[in-house]
Protein backbone atom coordinates (compact mmCIF):
# COMPACT_ATOMS: atom_id res chain seq x y z
CA UNK A 1 0.00 0.00 0.00
CA UNK A 2 1.50 3.60 -0.83
CA UNK A 3 -0.63 5.54 1.89
CA UNK A 4 1.45 6.22 5.20
CA UNK A 5 0.40 3.47 8.30
CA UNK A 6 -2.60 5.44 10.26
CA UNK A 7 -0.75 2.82 13.20
CA UNK A 8 2.24 1.93 13.28
CA UNK A 9 4.14 -0.28 16.88
CA UNK A 10 7.15 -1.84 16.98
CA UNK A 11 7.51 -3.86 20.04
CA UNK A 12 5.02 -2.03 21.95
CA UNK A 13 4.53 -3.59 25.32
CA UNK A 14 3.35 -3.05 28.32
CA UNK A 15 3.60 -4.41 32.14
CA UNK A 16 1.63 -4.35 35.26
CA UNK A 17 3.85 -5.38 37.82
CA UNK A 18 4.33 -9.35 36.67
CA UNK A 19 1.51 -8.70 34.24
CA UNK A 20 2.44 -8.96 30.77
CA UNK A 21 -0.31 -7.25 29.69
CA UNK A 22 0.91 -6.25 25.66
CA UNK A 23 3.71 -8.32 24.55
CA UNK A 24 6.04 -7.15 22.02
CA UNK A 25 2.99 -5.52 19.20
CA UNK A 26 4.45 -4.83 15.76
CA UNK A 27 1.18 -3.92 13.98
CA UNK A 28 0.91 -1.97 10.96
CA UNK A 29 -2.64 -0.31 10.17
CA UNK A 30 -3.62 1.37 7.23
CA UNK A 31 -6.30 4.25 5.99
CA UNK A 32 -9.56 3.27 5.59
CA UNK A 33 -9.06 -0.57 7.36
CA UNK A 34 -11.40 -1.90 9.79
CA UNK A 35 -9.08 -3.97 11.93
CA UNK A 36 -11.03 -6.38 14.18
CA UNK A 37 -8.64 -6.91 17.70
CA UNK A 38 -9.65 -10.59 18.91
CA UNK A 39 -8.51 -12.14 22.21
CA UNK A 40 -9.75 -13.50 25.10
CA UNK A 41 -10.80 -11.48 28.42
CA UNK A 42 -7.80 -10.20 29.92
CA UNK A 43 -5.70 -10.40 26.11
CA UNK A 44 -4.99 -7.09 26.46
CA UNK A 45 -7.10 -5.40 23.70
CA UNK A 46 -8.16 -2.52 26.18
CA UNK A 47 -4.70 -1.84 27.24
CA UNK A 48 -3.06 -1.92 23.74
CA UNK A 49 -6.27 1.00 22.88
CA UNK A 50 -4.84 2.75 26.07
CA UNK A 51 -1.01 2.66 24.95
CA UNK A 52 -2.26 4.18 21.03
CA UNK A 53 -4.21 7.13 22.61
CA UNK A 54 -1.30 8.08 25.12
CA UNK A 55 -3.32 7.70 27.99
CA UNK A 56 -1.00 4.80 29.11
CA UNK A 57 2.68 4.92 28.91
CA UNK A 58 4.43 1.72 27.11
CA UNK A 59 6.83 -0.23 29.13
CA UNK A 60 8.95 -0.66 25.80
CA UNK A 61 8.83 -0.11 22.76
CA UNK A 62 7.36 2.49 20.48
CA UNK A 63 3.89 3.45 18.50
CA UNK A 64 3.01 5.95 15.84
CA UNK A 65 -0.57 6.98 15.55
CA UNK A 66 -1.46 9.75 12.73
CA UNK A 67 1.78 10.49 12.36
CA UNK A 68 2.25 10.92 16.03
CA UNK A 69 3.72 9.34 19.11
CA UNK A 70 0.73 8.86 21.12
CA UNK A 71 3.47 9.56 24.50
CA UNK A 72 4.68 12.92 23.78
CA UNK A 73 1.77 14.27 21.48
CA UNK A 74 -1.03 12.69 23.33
CA UNK A 75 -2.93 15.47 23.21
CA UNK A 76 -2.56 16.58 19.85
CA UNK A 77 -3.50 12.88 18.63
CA UNK A 78 -6.76 12.52 20.52
CA UNK A 79 -8.06 15.52 18.58
CA UNK A 80 -8.08 12.92 15.68
CA UNK A 81 -8.82 9.83 17.56
CA UNK A 82 -12.41 8.91 19.08
CA UNK A 83 -12.65 5.90 21.67
CA UNK A 84 -15.14 4.55 22.82
CA UNK A 85 -14.46 2.58 25.99
CA UNK A 86 -15.21 -0.66 27.46
CA UNK A 87 -17.97 0.39 29.91
CA UNK A 88 -19.84 3.78 28.38
CA UNK A 89 -18.86 6.06 31.47
CA UNK A 90 -21.62 8.18 30.31
CA UNK A 91 -22.61 11.03 33.18
CA UNK A 92 -25.66 9.90 34.57
CA UNK A 93 -26.49 13.35 36.19
CA UNK A 94 -26.33 14.62 33.21
CA UNK A 95 -28.96 14.55 30.27
CA UNK A 96 -27.91 13.05 27.01
CA UNK A 97 -27.69 16.37 25.34
CA UNK A 98 -26.04 17.77 28.30
CA UNK A 99 -22.97 14.56 28.20
CA UNK A 100 -22.66 15.52 24.07
CA UNK A 101 -22.94 18.93 24.28
CA UNK A 102 -20.07 19.07 26.72
CA UNK A 103 -17.79 16.79 24.89
CA UNK A 104 -18.49 18.57 21.66
CA UNK A 105 -16.82 21.50 23.64
CA UNK A 106 -13.92 19.27 24.82
CA UNK A 107 -13.25 18.31 21.28
CA UNK A 108 -13.16 21.94 20.14
CA UNK A 109 -16.39 21.74 17.97
CA UNK A 110 -16.65 25.73 16.94
CA UNK A 111 -19.52 27.06 19.29
CA UNK A 112 -22.04 28.21 16.76
CA UNK A 113 -21.44 24.14 15.62
CA UNK A 114 -21.65 22.31 18.42
CA UNK A 115 -26.29 22.72 18.37
CA UNK A 116 -26.38 20.74 15.11
CA UNK A 117 -23.34 18.22 15.62
CA UNK A 118 -25.10 17.14 18.88
CA UNK A 119 -28.54 16.94 17.22
CA UNK A 120 -27.26 14.91 14.26
CA UNK A 121 -25.88 12.50 16.08
CA UNK A 122 -28.80 12.17 18.06
CA UNK A 123 -30.47 11.56 15.70
CA UNK A 124 -27.91 8.80 14.24
CA UNK A 125 -29.11 6.88 17.31
CA UNK A 126 -32.12 7.45 17.50
CA UNK A 127 -32.24 9.50 20.89
CA UNK A 128 -33.26 12.71 19.71
CA UNK A 129 -36.53 12.33 22.07
CA UNK A 130 -35.07 11.43 25.13
CA UNK A 131 -32.32 13.78 24.57
CA UNK A 132 -33.69 15.71 27.64
CA UNK A 133 -33.46 13.17 30.19
CA UNK A 134 -31.09 12.33 32.58
CA UNK A 135 -29.20 9.37 31.63
CA UNK A 136 -29.48 7.69 34.85
CA UNK A 137 -32.57 6.93 33.10
CA UNK A 138 -31.69 5.72 30.15
CA UNK A 139 -31.53 1.83 29.26
CA UNK A 140 -28.25 0.21 29.19
CA UNK A 141 -28.32 -0.24 25.23
CA UNK A 142 -29.14 3.29 25.59
CA UNK A 143 -26.09 4.60 27.35
CA UNK A 144 -24.05 2.47 24.68
CA UNK A 145 -25.64 4.53 21.93
CA UNK A 146 -24.55 7.96 23.62
CA UNK A 147 -21.47 6.57 24.11
CA UNK A 148 -20.94 5.65 20.69
CA UNK A 149 -22.43 8.83 19.83
CA UNK A 150 -20.37 11.02 21.61
CA UNK A 151 -17.45 8.95 20.42
CA UNK A 152 -17.91 9.96 16.76
CA UNK A 153 -19.03 13.86 17.47
CA UNK A 154 -15.68 15.49 16.51
CA UNK A 155 -15.64 13.08 13.33
CA UNK A 156 -12.06 11.28 14.31
CA UNK A 157 -10.01 9.66 11.35
CA UNK A 158 -9.30 7.07 13.87
CA UNK A 159 -12.21 4.86 15.64
CA UNK A 160 -11.29 2.59 18.63
CA UNK A 161 -14.59 1.04 19.35
CA UNK A 162 -13.96 -1.50 22.69
CA UNK A 163 -17.31 -4.00 22.11
CA UNK A 164 -18.96 -1.44 20.61
CA UNK A 165 -22.02 -3.76 20.72
CA UNK A 166 -21.98 -5.50 23.45
CA UNK A 167 -25.82 -5.09 25.38
CA UNK A 168 -26.99 -3.39 22.05
CA UNK A 169 -30.49 -5.28 20.43
CA UNK A 170 -30.27 -6.92 16.94
CA UNK A 171 -31.24 -3.78 15.11
CA UNK A 172 -29.30 -0.91 16.39
CA UNK A 173 -26.53 -3.63 16.03
CA UNK A 174 -26.71 -3.60 12.58
CA UNK A 175 -27.48 0.05 12.21
CA UNK A 176 -23.83 -0.05 14.25
CA UNK A 177 -22.21 -2.29 11.72
CA UNK A 178 -23.76 -0.07 8.86
CA UNK A 179 -22.11 2.96 10.75
CA UNK A 180 -18.57 1.09 10.98
CA UNK A 181 -19.08 0.22 6.87
CA UNK A 182 -19.76 3.48 5.88
CA UNK A 183 -17.34 5.38 8.09
CA UNK A 184 -14.58 3.05 6.12
CA UNK A 185 -16.04 3.11 2.87
CA UNK A 186 -14.80 6.66 1.99
CA UNK A 187 -10.95 5.53 2.73
CA UNK A 188 -10.81 8.38 5.19
CA UNK A 189 -11.66 6.62 8.63
CA UNK A 190 -9.91 3.64 10.08
CA UNK A 191 -11.38 1.73 12.71
CA UNK A 192 -9.65 -0.55 15.23
CA UNK A 193 -12.88 -2.70 16.17
CA UNK A 194 -12.28 -4.84 19.33
CA UNK A 195 -14.23 -7.61 19.82
CA UNK A 196 -15.72 -10.86 21.25
CA UNK A 197 -18.07 -10.85 18.65
CA UNK A 198 -16.76 -13.23 15.34
CA UNK A 199 -19.42 -13.23 13.36
CA UNK A 200 -18.93 -9.25 13.63
CA UNK A 201 -15.39 -9.67 13.13
CA UNK A 202 -15.95 -11.86 10.42
CA UNK A 203 -18.64 -9.45 8.66
CA UNK A 204 -16.97 -6.44 9.29
CA UNK A 205 -13.19 -6.56 9.31
CA UNK A 206 -10.71 -6.03 6.80
CA UNK A 207 -8.21 -8.04 8.77
CA UNK A 208 -8.07 -9.23 11.98
CA UNK A 209 -5.24 -9.68 15.00
CA UNK A 210 -5.70 -11.77 17.22
CA UNK A 211 -4.00 -11.31 20.66
CA UNK A 212 -3.12 -14.14 23.45
CA UNK A 213 -1.84 -13.00 26.82
CA UNK A 214 -0.49 -9.80 25.12
CA UNK A 215 1.02 -11.53 21.83
CA UNK A 216 -0.33 -11.24 18.90
CA UNK A 217 -0.80 -14.96 17.61
CA UNK A 218 -2.37 -14.11 13.82
CA UNK A 219 -2.85 -11.28 11.78
CA UNK A 220 -4.71 -11.23 8.59
CA UNK A 221 -8.02 -11.06 6.14
CA UNK A 222 -10.27 -13.62 7.72
CA UNK A 223 -9.79 -15.33 4.38
CA UNK A 224 -5.83 -15.23 4.52
CA UNK A 225 -5.93 -16.73 8.52
CA UNK A 226 -8.57 -19.50 6.98
CA UNK A 227 -5.99 -20.45 4.38
CA UNK A 228 -3.11 -20.29 6.29
CA UNK A 229 -4.38 -21.66 10.08
CA UNK A 230 -7.11 -24.00 8.68
CA UNK A 231 -5.83 -27.44 7.22
CA UNK A 232 -8.88 -29.22 7.18
CA UNK A 233 -12.14 -28.06 5.64
CA UNK A 234 -15.57 -29.01 6.71
CA UNK A 235 -18.17 -30.38 5.24
CA UNK A 236 -22.41 -30.98 5.23
CA UNK A 237 -24.27 -33.59 4.30
CA UNK A 238 -27.69 -34.36 3.27
CA UNK A 239 -29.56 -37.44 4.27
CA UNK A 240 -32.85 -38.60 5.23
CA UNK A 241 -33.72 -39.03 8.91
CA UNK A 242 -34.05 -42.72 8.80
CA UNK A 243 -30.84 -42.92 7.29
CA UNK A 244 -29.09 -40.45 10.56
CA UNK A 245 -27.83 -43.48 12.21
CA UNK A 246 -26.11 -45.26 9.98
CA UNK A 247 -24.30 -42.10 7.98
CA UNK A 248 -23.31 -41.34 12.02
CA UNK A 249 -21.90 -44.68 12.38
CA UNK A 250 -20.00 -44.76 8.83
CA UNK A 251 -18.59 -41.23 9.00
CA UNK A 252 -17.23 -42.05 12.56
CA UNK A 253 -15.49 -45.40 11.59
CA UNK A 254 -13.23 -43.17 8.30
CA UNK A 255 -10.38 -42.23 10.23
CA UNK A 256 -9.08 -38.71 10.75
CA UNK A 257 -12.82 -37.89 10.72
CA UNK A 258 -13.54 -34.85 13.21
CA UNK A 259 -16.66 -33.03 14.97
CA UNK A 260 -19.69 -35.44 13.48
CA UNK A 261 -22.97 -34.56 14.40
CA UNK A 262 -26.59 -33.90 13.68
CA UNK A 263 -27.29 -30.27 12.95
CA UNK A 264 -30.39 -29.88 15.28
CA UNK A 265 -33.19 -30.90 13.82
CA UNK A 266 -32.52 -31.54 9.95
CA UNK A 267 -31.72 -34.36 8.50
CA UNK A 268 -28.00 -32.68 7.79
CA UNK A 269 -24.45 -33.73 9.32
CA UNK A 270 -21.51 -32.03 9.75
CA UNK A 271 -18.27 -32.81 9.87
CA UNK A 272 -14.64 -32.15 9.31
CA UNK A 273 -11.79 -33.33 7.60
CA UNK A 274 -8.39 -32.88 8.07
CA UNK A 275 -8.08 -33.13 4.23
CA UNK A 276 -9.46 -32.12 1.38
CA UNK A 277 -8.43 -35.61 -0.21
CA UNK A 278 -10.52 -37.33 1.75
CA UNK A 279 -13.67 -35.79 0.51
CA UNK A 280 -13.97 -38.97 -2.14
CA UNK A 281 -13.35 -41.32 0.27
CA UNK A 282 -16.22 -39.96 2.68
CA UNK A 283 -18.54 -40.20 -0.45
CA UNK A 284 -17.91 -43.97 -1.13
CA UNK A 285 -18.08 -45.33 2.37
CA UNK A 286 -21.63 -43.42 2.55
CA UNK A 287 -22.39 -44.88 -0.14
CA UNK A 288 -21.42 -48.40 0.82
CA UNK A 289 -23.35 -48.13 4.19
CA UNK A 290 -26.36 -47.52 1.79
CA UNK A 291 -27.03 -43.58 3.16
CA UNK A 292 -28.88 -41.56 0.22
CA UNK A 293 -26.68 -38.69 -0.64
CA UNK A 294 -28.73 -34.98 -1.29
CA UNK A 295 -26.46 -32.75 -1.23
CA UNK A 296 -23.05 -32.46 -0.11
CA UNK A 297 -21.29 -29.04 0.21
CA UNK A 298 -17.60 -28.16 1.60
CA UNK A 299 -17.99 -25.05 4.60
CA UNK A 300 -15.92 -22.07 4.54
CA UNK A 301 -14.49 -21.89 8.21
CA UNK A 302 -16.06 -19.48 9.99
CA UNK A 303 -13.36 -17.11 12.12
CA UNK A 304 -15.15 -18.88 14.95
CA UNK A 305 -13.34 -21.67 13.86
CA UNK A 306 -10.21 -20.14 13.05
CA UNK A 307 -10.11 -19.03 16.31
CA UNK A 308 -10.53 -22.06 18.45
CA UNK A 309 -7.72 -23.63 16.02
CA UNK A 310 -5.69 -21.07 16.79
CA UNK A 311 -6.11 -20.90 20.47
CA UNK A 312 -5.47 -25.00 20.34
CA UNK A 313 -2.49 -24.72 18.57
CA UNK A 314 -1.48 -22.63 21.25
CA UNK A 315 -2.29 -24.63 24.10
CA UNK A 316 0.04 -27.27 22.89
CA UNK A 317 3.06 -25.15 22.12
CA UNK A 318 5.42 -24.67 24.99
CA UNK A 319 5.05 -21.30 26.66
CA UNK B 1 -4.06 26.42 28.40
CA UNK B 2 -7.70 25.76 26.71
CA UNK B 3 -9.99 27.81 28.80
CA UNK B 4 -13.11 26.64 26.62
CA UNK B 5 -11.99 23.20 27.73
CA UNK B 6 -11.94 24.10 31.60
CA UNK B 7 -15.12 25.74 31.42
CA UNK B 8 -16.65 22.33 29.78
CA UNK B 9 -14.80 20.22 32.82
CA UNK B 10 -16.43 23.04 35.03
CA UNK B 11 -19.78 22.70 33.59
CA UNK B 12 -20.01 19.41 33.70
CA UNK B 13 -18.73 19.26 37.66
CA UNK B 14 -21.35 21.62 38.20
CA UNK B 15 -24.09 20.45 36.90
CA UNK B 16 -23.29 16.82 38.24
CA UNK B 17 -23.11 18.73 41.67
CA UNK B 18 -26.42 20.32 41.69
CA UNK B 19 -28.12 17.23 41.04
CA UNK B 20 -26.92 15.14 43.92
CA UNK B 21 -28.38 15.11 47.03
CA UNK B 22 -25.44 13.57 48.51
CA UNK B 23 -23.66 16.60 47.49
CA UNK B 24 -25.81 19.15 48.00
CA UNK B 25 -27.21 18.72 51.42
CA UNK B 26 -24.05 19.30 53.15
CA UNK B 27 -23.49 22.23 50.93
CA UNK B 28 -26.69 23.38 52.55
CA UNK B 29 -27.20 22.44 55.85
CA UNK B 30 -23.93 23.31 57.29
CA UNK B 31 -24.00 26.79 56.69
CA UNK B 32 -27.67 27.24 57.81
CA UNK B 33 -26.13 26.07 60.88
CA UNK B 34 -23.24 27.71 61.52
CA UNK B 35 -24.17 30.82 59.89
CA UNK B 36 -28.01 31.20 60.60
CA UNK B 37 -29.19 29.23 63.28
CA UNK B 38 -26.18 29.31 66.04
CA UNK B 39 -25.48 32.96 65.67
CA UNK B 40 -29.34 33.70 65.99
CA UNK B 41 -30.07 31.44 68.69
CA UNK B 42 -27.01 33.54 70.42
CA UNK B 43 -27.91 36.61 69.67
CA UNK B 44 -31.26 36.52 70.87
CA UNK B 45 -30.82 34.15 73.53
CA UNK B 46 -28.25 35.96 75.42
CA UNK B 47 -29.85 38.36 77.83
CA UNK B 48 -31.96 35.14 78.92
CA UNK B 49 -28.81 33.49 79.33
CA UNK B 50 -27.50 36.20 80.94
CA UNK B 51 -30.30 35.59 84.03
CA UNK B 52 -29.18 32.03 84.25
CA UNK B 53 -27.71 30.54 87.08
CA UNK B 54 -24.02 29.49 86.77
CA UNK B 55 -23.84 32.16 83.79
CA UNK B 56 -22.59 34.86 85.29
CA UNK B 57 -21.21 38.34 83.92
CA UNK B 58 -18.36 38.15 86.55
CA UNK B 59 -16.18 35.86 84.72
CA UNK B 60 -16.22 37.15 81.65
CA UNK B 61 -15.57 40.96 83.05
CA UNK B 62 -12.51 38.78 84.86
CA UNK B 63 -11.35 37.32 81.22
CA UNK B 64 -11.81 40.76 79.67
CA UNK B 65 -9.87 42.19 82.50
CA UNK B 66 -6.87 39.84 81.84
CA UNK B 67 -6.62 41.00 77.80
CA UNK B 68 -4.18 43.68 77.10
CA UNK B 69 -4.82 46.48 77.63
CA UNK B 70 -4.34 47.64 73.67
CA UNK B 71 -6.95 45.34 72.91
CA UNK B 72 -9.28 46.21 75.53
CA UNK B 73 -8.92 50.07 74.00
CA UNK B 74 -11.14 48.78 70.88
CA UNK B 75 -13.76 47.46 73.11
CA UNK B 76 -14.11 51.08 74.92
CA UNK B 77 -17.96 52.42 75.48
CA UNK B 78 -19.14 48.49 75.40
CA UNK B 79 -21.00 47.66 78.22
CA UNK B 80 -20.12 43.71 79.68
CA UNK B 81 -23.47 42.27 77.27
CA UNK B 82 -22.24 43.87 74.54
CA UNK B 83 -18.76 42.69 74.96
CA UNK B 84 -19.90 39.75 75.79
CA UNK B 85 -21.99 39.61 71.77
CA UNK B 86 -18.87 41.18 70.15
CA UNK B 87 -16.84 38.56 72.21
CA UNK B 88 -18.60 35.74 70.45
CA UNK B 89 -20.07 36.73 67.55
CA UNK B 90 -17.07 38.55 66.11
CA UNK B 91 -14.49 36.46 66.74
CA UNK B 92 -15.67 33.01 68.82
CA UNK B 93 -17.79 32.41 65.18
CA UNK B 94 -15.12 32.93 63.10
CA UNK B 95 -13.61 28.96 62.93
CA UNK B 96 -16.90 28.30 62.27
CA UNK B 97 -17.03 30.08 58.88
CA UNK B 98 -14.14 29.00 57.93
CA UNK B 99 -15.80 25.15 58.15
CA UNK B 100 -17.87 26.02 55.05
CA UNK B 101 -15.03 26.29 52.54
CA UNK B 102 -13.20 23.67 53.85
CA UNK B 103 -16.20 21.85 54.20
CA UNK B 104 -17.65 22.66 50.54
CA UNK B 105 -14.39 22.25 48.80
CA UNK B 106 -13.59 19.35 50.51
CA UNK B 107 -17.22 17.64 49.53
CA UNK B 108 -17.26 18.68 46.11
CA UNK B 109 -13.46 17.62 45.15
CA UNK B 110 -14.41 14.17 46.67
CA UNK B 111 -16.76 14.28 44.16
CA UNK B 112 -15.01 15.23 41.28
CA UNK B 113 -12.00 13.42 41.99
CA UNK B 114 -12.79 10.44 43.98
CA UNK B 115 -16.64 9.94 42.74
CA UNK B 116 -15.82 10.35 39.37
CA UNK B 117 -13.21 6.98 39.63
CA UNK B 118 -16.12 5.24 41.01
CA UNK B 119 -18.83 6.55 38.54
CA UNK B 120 -16.05 5.58 35.86
CA UNK B 121 -16.94 8.71 34.11
CA UNK B 122 -13.30 9.35 34.32
CA UNK B 123 -12.10 7.93 31.32
CA UNK B 124 -14.22 9.63 28.79
CA UNK B 125 -12.70 12.40 29.93
CA UNK B 126 -9.15 11.10 29.65
CA UNK B 127 -9.23 10.31 26.15
CA UNK B 128 -10.31 13.74 25.11
CA UNK B 129 -7.59 16.03 24.12
CA UNK B 130 -7.24 17.93 27.28
CA UNK B 131 -3.98 17.85 29.39
CA UNK B 132 -3.69 16.53 32.21
CA UNK B 133 -3.23 19.64 33.69
CA UNK B 134 -6.14 21.37 32.05
CA UNK B 135 -8.43 18.34 33.81
CA UNK B 136 -6.91 19.14 36.93
CA UNK B 137 -7.29 23.29 36.88
CA UNK B 138 -10.77 22.21 35.74
CA UNK B 139 -11.87 20.21 38.49
CA UNK B 140 -10.06 22.53 40.71
CA UNK B 141 -12.14 25.43 39.88
CA UNK B 142 -15.07 23.08 40.23
CA UNK B 143 -14.70 22.70 43.74
CA UNK B 144 -13.26 26.41 44.46
CA UNK B 145 -16.32 28.13 42.96
CA UNK B 146 -18.89 26.53 45.19
CA UNK B 147 -16.59 26.74 48.22
CA UNK B 148 -16.25 30.60 47.69
CA UNK B 149 -20.13 31.35 46.43
CA UNK B 150 -20.99 29.10 49.68
CA UNK B 151 -19.07 31.64 51.55
CA UNK B 152 -19.82 34.39 50.61
CA UNK B 153 -23.56 33.95 51.26
CA UNK B 154 -22.53 32.52 53.97
CA UNK B 155 -20.70 35.37 55.09
CA UNK B 156 -23.51 37.88 54.05
CA UNK B 157 -26.44 35.79 55.82
CA UNK B 158 -24.38 35.83 58.61
CA UNK B 159 -24.03 39.00 59.02
CA UNK B 160 -27.51 39.94 58.47
CA UNK B 161 -28.46 37.44 61.26
CA UNK B 162 -25.35 38.49 63.90
CA UNK B 163 -27.04 42.23 63.47
CA UNK B 164 -30.20 41.86 63.47
CA UNK B 165 -30.40 39.06 66.20
CA UNK B 166 -27.82 41.32 68.55
CA UNK B 167 -29.64 44.47 67.74
CA UNK B 168 -31.69 45.06 71.00
CA UNK B 169 -28.34 44.42 73.05
CA UNK B 170 -26.29 46.44 70.52
CA UNK B 171 -28.65 49.25 69.16
CA UNK B 172 -26.17 49.63 66.41
CA UNK B 173 -24.24 47.59 63.23
CA UNK B 174 -21.30 46.31 64.51
CA UNK B 175 -20.63 43.47 62.05
CA UNK B 176 -17.97 43.22 59.93
CA UNK B 177 -15.02 44.38 60.88
CA UNK B 178 -11.72 44.85 59.35
CA UNK B 179 -10.69 41.44 60.16
CA UNK B 180 -13.75 39.82 59.03
CA UNK B 181 -13.14 41.28 55.68
CA UNK B 182 -9.68 39.47 55.36
CA UNK B 183 -11.21 36.70 56.86
CA UNK B 184 -14.04 36.25 53.76
CA UNK B 185 -11.29 37.74 50.99
CA UNK B 186 -8.10 36.09 51.86
CA UNK B 187 -8.54 33.72 54.85
CA UNK B 188 -11.57 31.23 53.24
CA UNK B 189 -9.98 31.04 49.30
CA UNK B 190 -6.81 30.15 51.17
CA UNK B 191 -8.92 27.59 53.59
CA UNK B 192 -10.83 26.05 50.35
CA UNK B 193 -7.54 25.37 48.49
CA UNK B 194 -6.06 24.00 51.89
CA UNK B 195 -9.51 21.52 52.06
CA UNK B 196 -9.04 20.88 48.46
CA UNK B 197 -5.54 20.14 47.94
CA UNK B 198 -6.13 17.72 51.05
CA UNK B 199 -8.42 16.02 49.55
CA UNK B 200 -7.20 15.13 46.04
CA UNK B 201 -4.40 13.86 47.55
CA UNK B 202 -6.75 11.57 50.17
CA UNK B 203 -8.74 11.02 46.16
CA UNK B 204 -5.59 9.26 44.88
CA UNK B 205 -5.87 6.75 47.08
CA UNK B 206 -9.32 5.73 47.45
CA UNK B 207 -12.07 4.75 45.15
CA UNK B 208 -15.13 6.59 46.10
CA UNK B 209 -16.69 9.75 46.77
CA UNK B 210 -17.93 8.36 50.04
CA UNK B 211 -14.46 7.19 51.20
CA UNK B 212 -12.94 10.14 50.18
CA UNK B 213 -15.19 12.13 52.13
CA UNK B 214 -14.92 10.04 55.07
CA UNK B 215 -11.01 10.12 55.52
CA UNK B 216 -10.91 13.47 54.85
CA UNK B 217 -14.09 14.50 56.79
CA UNK B 218 -12.55 12.36 59.89
CA UNK B 219 -8.86 12.64 59.48
CA UNK B 220 -8.09 15.64 57.52
CA UNK B 221 -10.39 18.16 58.07
CA UNK B 222 -10.65 18.15 62.23
CA UNK B 223 -6.71 18.75 62.09
CA UNK B 224 -6.75 22.05 59.78
CA UNK B 225 -10.24 22.85 62.04
CA UNK B 226 -8.01 22.67 65.26
CA UNK B 227 -5.64 24.97 63.05
CA UNK B 228 -8.38 27.14 62.04
CA UNK B 229 -9.41 27.06 65.58
CA UNK B 230 -6.86 29.24 66.51
CA UNK B 231 -8.34 31.90 64.26
CA UNK B 232 -10.07 34.01 67.10
CA UNK B 233 -7.02 34.21 69.04
CA UNK B 234 -5.40 35.20 66.11
CA UNK B 235 -8.10 38.22 64.98
CA UNK B 236 -7.86 39.74 68.43
CA UNK B 237 -4.46 40.92 67.15
CA UNK B 238 -5.75 42.45 64.44
CA UNK B 239 -5.77 42.82 60.51
CA UNK B 240 -1.65 41.96 60.07
CA UNK B 241 -1.76 38.99 61.82
CA UNK B 242 -5.19 37.41 60.05
CA UNK B 243 -3.52 38.44 57.20
CA UNK B 244 -0.62 36.51 57.75
CA UNK B 245 -2.51 33.05 59.10
CA UNK B 246 -4.29 33.51 55.61
CA UNK B 247 -0.67 33.46 53.85
CA UNK B 248 0.10 30.23 55.87
CA UNK B 249 -2.69 28.56 54.80
CA UNK B 250 -1.73 29.69 50.95
CA UNK B 251 1.12 28.41 51.09
CA UNK B 252 0.00 24.80 52.69
CA UNK B 253 -2.69 24.64 50.53
CA UNK B 254 0.02 25.63 47.67
CA UNK B 255 2.34 22.70 48.79
CA UNK B 256 -0.79 20.23 49.12
CA UNK B 257 -2.04 20.90 45.68
CA UNK B 258 1.68 20.62 44.22
CA UNK B 259 1.14 17.25 45.43
CA UNK B 260 -2.13 16.86 44.02
CA UNK B 261 -1.38 17.81 40.58
CA UNK B 262 1.21 15.26 40.45
CA UNK B 263 -1.12 12.56 41.60
CA UNK B 264 -3.44 13.85 38.55
CA UNK B 265 -1.60 12.02 35.66
CA UNK B 266 -3.97 10.25 33.28
CA UNK B 267 -1.31 7.59 32.52
CA UNK B 268 -0.66 6.58 36.22
CA UNK B 269 -4.39 7.08 37.40
CA UNK B 270 -4.97 3.80 34.79
CA UNK B 271 -2.14 2.46 35.75
CA UNK B 272 -3.81 2.08 39.14
CA UNK B 273 -6.54 -0.70 39.66
N1 LIG C 1 -4.34 -1.04 35.59
C1 LIG C 1 -4.00 -2.33 35.63
N2 LIG C 1 -3.33 -2.84 36.67
C2 LIG C 1 -2.97 -4.13 36.71
N3 LIG C 1 -3.22 -5.00 35.72
C3 LIG C 1 -3.88 -4.57 34.65
C4 LIG C 1 -4.32 -3.22 34.55
N4 LIG C 1 -4.95 -3.07 33.36
C5 LIG C 1 -4.93 -4.28 32.78
N5 LIG C 1 -4.29 -5.18 33.54
C6 LIG C 1 -4.05 -6.59 33.20
O1 LIG C 1 -3.55 -6.65 31.90
C7 LIG C 1 -4.12 -7.73 31.20
C8 LIG C 1 -4.81 -7.21 29.95
O2 LIG C 1 -5.96 -6.48 30.31
P1 LIG C 1 -6.92 -5.77 29.26
O3 LIG C 1 -7.91 -5.01 30.01
O4 LIG C 1 -6.09 -5.04 28.28
O5 LIG C 1 -7.60 -7.03 28.56
P2 LIG C 1 -8.77 -7.08 27.48
O6 LIG C 1 -8.24 -7.85 26.33
O7 LIG C 1 -9.29 -5.75 27.21
O8 LIG C 1 -9.85 -7.98 28.23
P3 LIG C 1 -11.47 -7.92 28.15
O9 LIG C 1 -11.86 -8.67 26.94
O10 LIG C 1 -11.87 -8.63 29.38
O11 LIG C 1 -11.88 -6.50 28.14
C9 LIG C 1 -5.04 -8.44 32.18
O12 LIG C 1 -4.33 -9.51 32.73
C10 LIG C 1 -5.32 -7.38 33.21
O13 LIG C 1 -5.54 -7.99 34.45
MG1 LIG D 1 -11.09 -4.90 27.46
Amino acid sequence: MINAPVILTEGLTRHFDDIIAVDDLNLEIYPGEVLGFLGHNGAGKTTTVRLLNGVLTPTSGKAQVLGLDPSTDGAELRRRTGVLTETPSVDERLTGYENLAIFAALFNIPPAAVESRVAEVLEIFQLTDRAGDRVSEYSKGMKQKLALARAIIHQPELLFLDEPTSGLDPVITRQVHTLIRELSRDGNHTVFLCTHNLAEAQRLCDRVAVLENGRMVALGSPAELARDLWKGMRLEVETTTEAIPAAIKALTAIPDTREVVQEQGHPVISLSLNLRDQVPGVVSCLVAAGVPIFRLTPKEPTLEDIYFALHENHKEMPA
Amino acid sequence: MNWRAIKAIVQRDLLAVFRSKGVMLPLIIVPLIFMIILPGAFGLLMPVLNELPGVNTPDITLFLERLPPALLARFEGYTTDQLMIVFMLVYMFAPMFLIIPLMVASVVASDSFAGEKERKTLEALIYTPTTDLELFVGKMLSAMIPALVVSLVGFLLYGLTANIAAWPIMGRIFFPNAAWIILVLWVAPATAATGLGATVIVSSKVNSFQEANQIAGIIVLPILALVLGQISGVMYFGVLVTVLLGLVLWVAGGILLFFGVRTFRRSEILAKR
